[in-house]
């Protein structure tokens, strides 16, 4: 009993000092702050925004384009709605996809690359060429064609269908890391002493590899977030009539908002929050790549 | 050296192969809405039974559909084998013509906007490399990240908004007015240019952060290679050094990235040239999927496939060519 209780407040003791250490590195870093202030403000926005703000979607031509006001924080759009109660609302469906389409194209590459490689043989040769060719499709286009053939309507299925073209890459960058972690001593050891194949994945690993699924993780969110607005944009998958991409493609294709000079406030508040969640996101990943890999914070 | 040329070969291949059949089987496994409206529109105008119309418009998209699926299949790849990529269901016109008058448009804007990125961000990236400790180092990574975060559509929405809608410096849309003729004219060539104007900074204005980045790191690892300080040593000019020595080895390694860089506009070109109604091949391959043309999104699909792949062996045939130790490791 002692020493259970032992080995888990060791391995409280570590966690806590690897999370002290992270904020140590976020505090000394404005840059990596403010992206970090950034990412949480739009993921707060996102969950609990939409209980605090309410979305009234019926027209009213009389208020169509009013600037800012202290009832309409940023106007009103081409038919008279409130501008920030629909980015709001919008940011809960953005985020979502982002976040869940990383999370499916991570699942999915760290299994395909982790298999690849511990596996190796005709599995490992079989993974390698679909992901050679995965990698050579350009992702965009057919995420075009297969959100334009599936009709998708909710978050989960658009998430699927971008991650299904987003894990090549991560599978392939995990599969080489563990050929090059399977010559290492301890795993040779973990071998020698007879521990499964299980223990060895989850517990010396995956560890090994989980910052660079982290950074990873953070990556292919962004690159879900380029592609999912850049699809609703086109108006390829318009499900949602509050996102962020769905009111981009309103203002310049559909209502000629883009033509009203009242009608900035419109166009630009949903790219405004792109670029900064964009923004935000990639300064989390590049602090977290400098926290993980020290080397990088040497050579600056 | 041959076997991984012939290895890529192969993946491209099949990879070209692969994107052939999903496209098909996408498209077929579909309702036919689309053939079923042009059917009932074949039925009115032409005075025939609804059967033997909709027969009619199945058989003119090569979509016969009394036949089994995998003979159509077979039929939809020897016609794209030799060629033939079927008549556009909206524009009425074979998809080989779209595709021949778009492909000019995308090319000249992608490799104008290419070449300048390069050059400047090069230039730039040299130059951080060599003066360190200026202001332009910062605010080259200011640049970098902020247009690194900005998605390329953005870019593009930003530069409309600004300086088209509201400067009215530069048109709206299209390729060039219909008051030049199109040929090898001043006009139309200054026409066509002041056109391309904005496609072209919403492809450089993000390129050049990329290129300044890549040619500073490639720079400074030049830097510590005893030939520089050899040089340095022999006392040449610091201008010869940072451009003979320091800008040559170093351009290398980007410049065999040069192609990778134009797949992947060819790839995101439909956003782009959607935002400024620029009639290259992405402004169509928007268009087709947004009236469910299929004929033509599957052209314009194998198409920019085959752009992507071409430039990615380009890619790979540059690298080994210029440098040696790929050549002999293979």
């Amino acid at each position: 009993m002692k020493l259970i209780f032992g080995e888990t407040s060791n391995k409280l003791g570590k966690a806590y000092k690897d999370i002290i250490g992270f904020l140590r590195f976020f505090r000394g870093n404005k840059r990596a702050l403010f992206g970090l202030f950034l990412t949480l403000l739009f993921i707060l926005m996102a969950v609990i925004g939409p209980y605090v703000v309410h979305l009234d979607l019926t027209t009213r031509y009389s208020e169509r384009f009013q600037p800012p006001s202290i009832k309409h924080i940023l106007g009103t759009d081409f038919v008279g709605r409130d501008i920030f109660a629909q980015i709001v609302h919008g940011a809960r469906d953005v985020i979502a996809v982002a976040f869940l389409a990383a999370l499916f194209a991570v699942a999915i590459g760290v299994v395909m690359g982790g298999f690849a490689g511990f596996v190796s043989g005709w599995v490992d040769m079989v993974l390698t060429r679909i992901i050679d060719v995965l990698l050579v499709i350009p992702s965009f286009p057919i995420m075009m064609v297969f959100a334009a053939s599936f009709r998708v309507r909710d978050p989960i299925s658009i998430s699927f269908i971008l991650a299904i073209w987003m894990w090549a890459g991560l599978a392939r960058a995990i599969r080489a890391q563990i050929l090059s972690l399977k010559e290492r001593e301890f795993i040779e050891a973990a071998q020698l002493l007879g521990l499964g194949s299980r223990h060895i994945v989850l517990k010396e690993l995956i560890p090994n590899l989980m910052s660079y699924i982290i950074v990873n993780f953070v990556r292919t969110a962004r690159g879900a977030l380029t592609a999912s607005v850049g699809l609703m944009f086109l108006g390829i998958i318009p499900y949602s009539p509050t996102n962020w991409g769905v009111m981009m493609n309103l203002a310049l294709f559909q209502t000629g908002s883009i033509y009203v000079p009242r009608g900035l406030f419109y166009t630009l508040s949903p790219m405004l929050c792109i670029i900064l969640f964009q923004y935000g996101l990639l300064c989390v990943a590049s602090a977290l790549e400098e926290v993980f890999n020290p080397r990088l914070r040497a050579y600056e | 050296m041959m076997t991984s040329i012939t290895k890529r070969l192969l993946v491209s291949f099949v990879t070209i192969f692969l994107a052939l059949s999903i496209t098909f089987f996408l498209t077929r496994k579909m309702p036919g809405d689309i053939f079923y409206t042009m059917a009932l529109d074949k039925m009115r105008t032409e005075g025939i039974p609804f059967d033997v119309a909709y027969e009619r418009v199945m058989a003119i998209y090569g979509m016969a559909s009394g036949e089994p699926l995998y003979k159509q299949y077979f039929a939809y790849l020897g016609n794209t084998i030799r060629g033939r990529l079927g008549t556009s269901i909206y524009y009425h016109i074979s998809v080989n013509k779209i595709i021949a008058k778009a492909i000019p448009w995308t090319v000249f804007v992608c490799s104008i906007s290419i070449f300048l990125g390069f050059i400047i961000g090069s230039a730039l990236g040299t130059v951080i490399a060599w003066k360190r400790k200026t202001i332009l180092d910062p605010l080259a990574s200011a640049y970098a990240s902020i247009t690194d975060a900005t998605p390329s559509y953005i870019i593009a929405t930003i530069l409309l908004v600004i300086f088209a809608v509201n400067l009215k410096w530069f048109p709206i849309k299209g390729a060039y007015s219909v008051d030049v003729t199109p040929g090898f004219n001043l006009p139309f060539i200054w026409n066509a240019l002041y056109h391309a104007t904005l496609p072209i900074l919403a492809y450089t204005i993000p390129g050049i952060g990329g290129w300044i980045l890549t040619m500073k790191a490639s720079a400074i690892s030049v830097l510590g290679e005893d030939y520089v300080s050899a040089a340095k040593a022999r006392g040449l000019k610091e201008r010869r050094i940072a451009i003979s020595y320091v800008g040559r080895n170093a351009i290398l390694a980007p410049f065999t990235s040069l192609a990778i860089v134009f797949g992947s506009m060819l790839g995101g070109a439909t956003l782009i040239e959607s935002v400024f109604a620029y009639p290259g091949m992405g402004f169509f391959f928007g268009k087709a999927i947004g009236l469910r043309d299929y004929p033509l999104m599957q052209g314009l699909f194998l198409l920019t496939i085959g752009g992507v792949i071409l430039a990615t062996l380009l890619a790979d045939f540059l690298y080994a060519a210029i440098d040696p130790r790929v050549r002999k490791g293979g």
